[in-house]
């Protein structure tokens, strides 16, 4: 056992984990913190993706030990500061981008780490950047909207359509 | 998955003295082998994580060289490489996803030497040189099948030299379920000649299409190679495609590399 420690949404966390400790389990299992979703646990689907030092990872497949001291951003840490939705997850609800909702955290944190690159993406720049991330209820075209609508952009018209 | 030690040497020296344990296997993105861990088709006793070792990291030209550290991930190289070799770039830009490519590295790639990843082709394909903590190994001498390569036990790629060519691109035909190549093509032109290599189409890993080489370095366009054809001996037989398929492939996808290169 190792003692790790992160700053997980601004907050200074600290858990004794085995070698084989993944992020996602540091997250969920040591911490309680569920927002984040392990689907398919083999690195396909991104359901579990979360910043780690600004960079989108999936969690499912990093151990925690190899990240000591990251600074980690989760969905927790994407609602306003009062608590009400943040702006990627209020485009989410207006546009309908979820149905099941499993897949939304990974959705939420892929989208804060594309528009934090590229602020003000193409329809085509977004279907190509949340190509890992996989919504089984195949929601997209309301994802797709939704990022659209969070970078401030017209979310009315999709050339897929 | 099986429990093991984990060790995160911030020098490469300390990482091949951890390595020394019988046990132990190197750790970089991760991205491969965490996954087989989970499937307990590997079961180290140690993971000695090579992703604190400043001097493994970073994209650097030295004259006619791009020199790349060894823990570089996907998405550096996609970024840093794109002034200097656009061609490496863009191939690196198309691994994966962007999650894999954050923390995938291209000595982790090469030092797995899976039969559809993307970087053997590349440095194969530009003749690159594998640096290790022990040797330089050409790349024609280091890959050696699949899965198979000429590193030593414990040994540690430290970076990659690639060559810049003239001219290169790659051409990836996409197995969309993985993100995995069906076919991969590497042309790259330099004032020696064309270097042409393949990734997902032959069972025994990366390989060099030594008639299309021929061709092209006589003429670098995609018709000197509009009447070859591949032979099917030796391509991978899956769902995806059959042997006659994947060489099919190999032509129409050499071809798309010389076109997009030019």
């Amino acid at each position: 056992m190792s003692h790790v420690k992160m700053k997980v949404n601004g907050r200074d966390v600290s858990a004794s984990v085995e070698g084989r400790t993944l992020l996602s389990s540091y997250l969920r299992d040591l911490l309680g913190m569920t927002g984040t979703h392990v689907g398919c646990d083999t690195s396909q689907c991104g359901a579990c993706v979360v910043l780690v030092n600004g960079q989108a990872i999936k969690s499912c497949t990093a151990f925690a030990a190899d990240l000591d001291g990251a600074e980690v951003t989760t969905v927790e840490g994407m609602a306003n500061p009062d608590g009400s939705l943040g702006r990627i997850q209020q485009a989410f609800q207006d546009y309908h981008g979820l149905q099941c909702g499993f897949c939304t955290p990974g959705m939420v944190m892929s989208t804060a780490a594309l528009l934090a690159e590229n602020p003000k993406p193409t329809e085509e720049e977004v279907r190509h950047y949340l190509e890992g991330n996989i919504c089984r209820c195949t929601g997209y075209q309301n994802i797709v909207r939704a990022v659209m609508a969070a970078s401030g952009q017209d979310a009315g018209a999709l050339a897929a359509e | 998955m099986h429990n093991f030690e984990f060790v995160k040497p911030s020098t490469l020296a300390d990482a091949v003295a951890a390595l020394g344990d019988g046990e132990a296997q190197p750790l970089s993105g991760g991205q491969t082998l965490i996954p087989s861990m989970k499937a307990r088709l590997n079961a180290p006793g140690l993971l000695v994580s090579l992703t604190g070792i400043a001097e493994l990291k970073g994209v650097c030209r030295e004259g006619d060289m791009l020199v790349i550290g060894a823990a570089t991930t996907h998405a550096t190289v996609a970024a840093d490489a794109a002034a200097d070799f656009p061609g490496l770039a863009a191939l690196a830009g198309q691994i994966g996803d962007h999650a894999v490519r954050n923390r995938g590295t291209v000595g982790g790639s090469l030092a797995n030497n899976n039969p559809s990843a993307c970087y053997p082709a590349a440095a194969l394909g530009t003749g690159a040189t594998i640096v290790t903590n022990a040797r330089e190994i050409a790349a024609d001498d280091y890959f050696q099948g699949m899965f198979t390569t000429a590193l030593e036990e414990g040994e540690i790629i430290t970076s990659i030299r690639f060559p810049i060519p003239q001219k290169a691109a790659y051409a990836k035909f996409l197995q969309p379920a993985p993100r995995f190549a069906l076919t991969v093509v590497v042309v790259a032109q330099y004032a020696s000649g064309v270097r042409v290599a393949v990734t997902g189409a032959s069972e025994g890993g990366v390989f060099r299409w030594a008639e299309a080489e021929a061709a092209l370095s006589a003429k670098f366009d995609a018709d000197a190679i509009a009447g070859l054809s591949h032979s099917s001996d030796g391509m991978i037989s899956d769902l995806h495609g059959t042997p006659e398929y994947r060489a099919h492939l190999v032509r129409v996808m050499t071809q798309r590399a010389v076109r997009a290169a030019l």
